[in-house]
């Protein structure tokens, strides 16, 4: 499942996209008539357009990661991230512009794991873009039905005595999981402990790493 | 025929409730898997804008959005992997009737 995409290989190995060679569709024409009007109309510029993709280009799943690692040594930070999201985020510093997020923790007996089965809504200030398979129909249709063989295919296999919890995000809301911290962690600092918080532990398909595995 | 809850009641947690089983076009925000099923509240979270007017240009009227917890029995029936794990959705409110007050036609 996590690499279902098709990548296609030149005659040499190299992985390529194929020329995009059919028709400019409606929409695209559309949207560069609103770019150019807006721009024509000194509403915006082609500078502050580039810069904005450059913002979003930068943001990585390390900003979550940092927010999960403080969650895990700050019982009182979590417990504010746990009941709004967004300000707790905020407050370490971190720019979540519109986005109201929804932190989900794992417990010893509960998995949370994150769809949006309508399009590919995904907490992007905290994670960055999301990963091609998450906006794929299998991932989508699947996790709601199957959540346990999904994860399965992720590496993920939990008991049967654990609830797993799959949030739809259908909505306005932005979910991500705050995955359980590993045994073997406790004498990990912050900066530590964030790199054991993998992307895939904050959309619920994988678990935090386990110290020097 | 069924109403939705009022605009101005706002159902607390723990609330059984059901989404409405229509099937409207165009651009909506529940998802069919869960229409005509039945859950309870999670929380509520805050009135929206709704999209399914915002998607079309309209004047949007806000909308109580909820979280809605179904078990996967609920939605699979004999297909779930495990009756009891859990499905959370965002539902607005013009789309889940209060279980108690729904007739029974």
């Amino acid at each position: 499942m996590p690499h279902d995409h098709h990548d296609h290989l030149s005659p040499s190995g190299h992985p390529y996209r194929k020329d995009d060679d059919t028709p400019i569709s409606y929409w695209q024409s559309m949207e560069i008539a609103v770019r150019e009007l807006l721009v024509e109309k000194e509403i915006t510029t082609f500078e502050e357009i580039s810069a904005q993709i450059e913002k979003m280009d930068a943001r990585s799943p390390a900003i979550g990661a940092a927010v999960v690692a403080r969650a895990w040594i700050d019982p009182e930070f979590k417990a504010r991230l746990l009941e709004n999201g967004s300000t707790a985020t905020a407050d370490l510093g971190f720019d979540v512009g519109p986005m109201h997020l929804i932190a989900l923790e794992n417990t010893a007996d509960t998995h949370n794991i994150v769809v949006c089965t309508l399009c590919s809504c995904y907490p992007r200030n905290l994670l960055g873009l999301p990963p091609d398979w998450y906006k794929s129909r299998a991932y989508r249709s699947r996790t709601v039905k199957e959540p346990r063989k999904v994860l399965s295919e992720f590496g993920v296999t939990l008991p049967q005595s654990t609830q797993i919890r799959v949030h739809d995000s259908t909505a306005d809301m932005r979910y991500v999981v705050i995955p359980a911290r590993p045994i073997g962690s406790e004498a990990l600092d912050e900066a530590e402990l964030a790199k054991l918080v993998t992307r895939d532990s904050m959309i619920g398909t994988g678990l935090a790493l386990t110290p020097n595995a | 025929m069924m109403t939705p809850i009022s605009e101005d009641k706002v159902l607390n947690a723990g609330t059984k409730v059901r989404i409405r089983s229509i099937m409207p076009p165009g651009h909506v925000r529940a998802p069919s898997y869960l229409r005509g099923k039945s859950g309870v509240i999670e929380r509520a979270i805050a009135p929206f804008p709704n999209p399914e007017q915002l998607a079309y240009g309209l004047p949007a009227k806000n909308q109580m959005l909820y979280r809605v917890r179904f078990s996967a029995a609920e939605i699979w029936g004999k297909a779930a992997e495990k009756p009891d794990d859990v499905i959370e959705a965002e539902v607005y409110a013009h789309w889940i009737d209060e279980l108690d007050t729904v007739d029974a036609t």
